[in-house]
């Protein structure tokens, strides 16, 4: 399968999703007019990589800012990931987190209650 | 009968980090965005209410982009197509986000009601409406989830102070405010 990988810009997040190594990656900024455009593929990717993931799929998002429109088509990567761990394989999402941005950690915690994969907080220093 | 220099001239005063009229389109949001994250990082702002603003910012930005009613005056060639207006102001107790665009007078009811609805609840019952409605895969054409008044009320735990000002018949002006306290 082929990798994902997205630079990102001012509004939109870097991503790297790979089959080989089962790692996926969000990181920087998602505020995107338009962000069902932006996640489709990345929920297609995800969709293709259920049929044979690696043994540990190992999510890291490290937003800095996500606006609401981003918020739903997270829920929706979160919820591909969720198919793949209740199919019986190995999956958890590490949640980044400025030490004091209490809203992204609580953003976390809210998807951490929907959403039944081992999730990890972490905290990063300034 | 309601003036929107006026109203701009008002919004507009005092110690102002960014205001503008005019037409909206995505790169204007992308600059307004740009310009005032790095006129905040000039100001040495606490990070938390940086954020916050910044935050506060890109959905009120967006809601203007994906809600707003397109007018055309006869006679004011000012005010055509996505036309908006916002500004953002340091205040002794923080900031103040406002923004104003006209709606149709046929929306004003349904619009007051989830404006009311979301003043009317606590922290908990606010965080409670958050996940629900994140969680029942509604989304809009525009992209919208229904999320950005939730979430604005849940990050700045402050009411939504808003205005209907009658325009002419078929509009309406509405003015929004938001403060991020210190």
């Amino acid at each position: 399968m082929e990798p994902i990988s997205i630079e990102g810009t001012p509004k939109t997040p870097t991503v790297n999703f790979s089959a080989d190594t089962g790692k996926i990656e969000i990181k920087g900024r998602s505020i995107p007019e338009n962000s069902i455009e932006f996640y489709k593929p990345l929920v297609d990717w995800l969709e293709q990589y259920s049929s044979g993931p690696y043994q540990l799929t190992e999510v890291n998002v490290q937003l800095e800012y996500f606006n609401t429109s981003s918020s739903k088509c997270i829920l929706d990567v979160f919820k591909k990931l969720e198919s793949i761990y209740k199919s019986g394989n190995e999956v958890v999402i590490n949640w980044y987190y400025e030490e004091d941005d209490e809203d992204m950690l609580e953003a976390g915690e809210d998807y951490q209650s929907i959403i039944k994969i081992p999730f990890k907080m972490i905290e990063i220093e300034e | 009968m309601f003036n929107i220099q006026n109203w701009f001239d008002d919004i507009n005063d005092g110690n102002i980090v960014i205001a503008y009229k005019g037409e909206i389109t995505s790169e204007l949001i992308s600059d307004y965005l740009e310009l005032v994250e790095s006129k905040l990082d000039g100001k040495n702002v606490n990070p938390k209410i940086r954020r916050k603003v910044y935050n506060v910012l890109v959905e009120c930005l967006q809601n203007l982009y994906h809600h707003l009613d397109i007018i055309a005056i006869n006679g004011d060639s000012n005010i055509k197509g996505k036309y908006a207006a916002f500004a953002v102001e340091e205040t002794e107790s923080g900031f103040k986000i406002s923004t104003g665009n006209f709606v149709k007078k046929s929306k004003i009811g349904i619009l007051e009601e989830k404006l009311e609805r979301v003043n009317t609840l606590s922290k908990d019952d606010l965080k409670a409406l958050y996940k629900k409605v994140l969680n029942n895969h509604e989304f809009s054409e525009k992209g919208g989830g229904g999320l950005g008044m939730i979430d604005i009320a849940k990050r700045t735990g402050s009411k939504l102070d808003y205005r209907f000002y009658d325009f002419n018949n078929e509009y309406s002006f509405y003015s929004l405010n938001i403060n991020v306290f210190n």
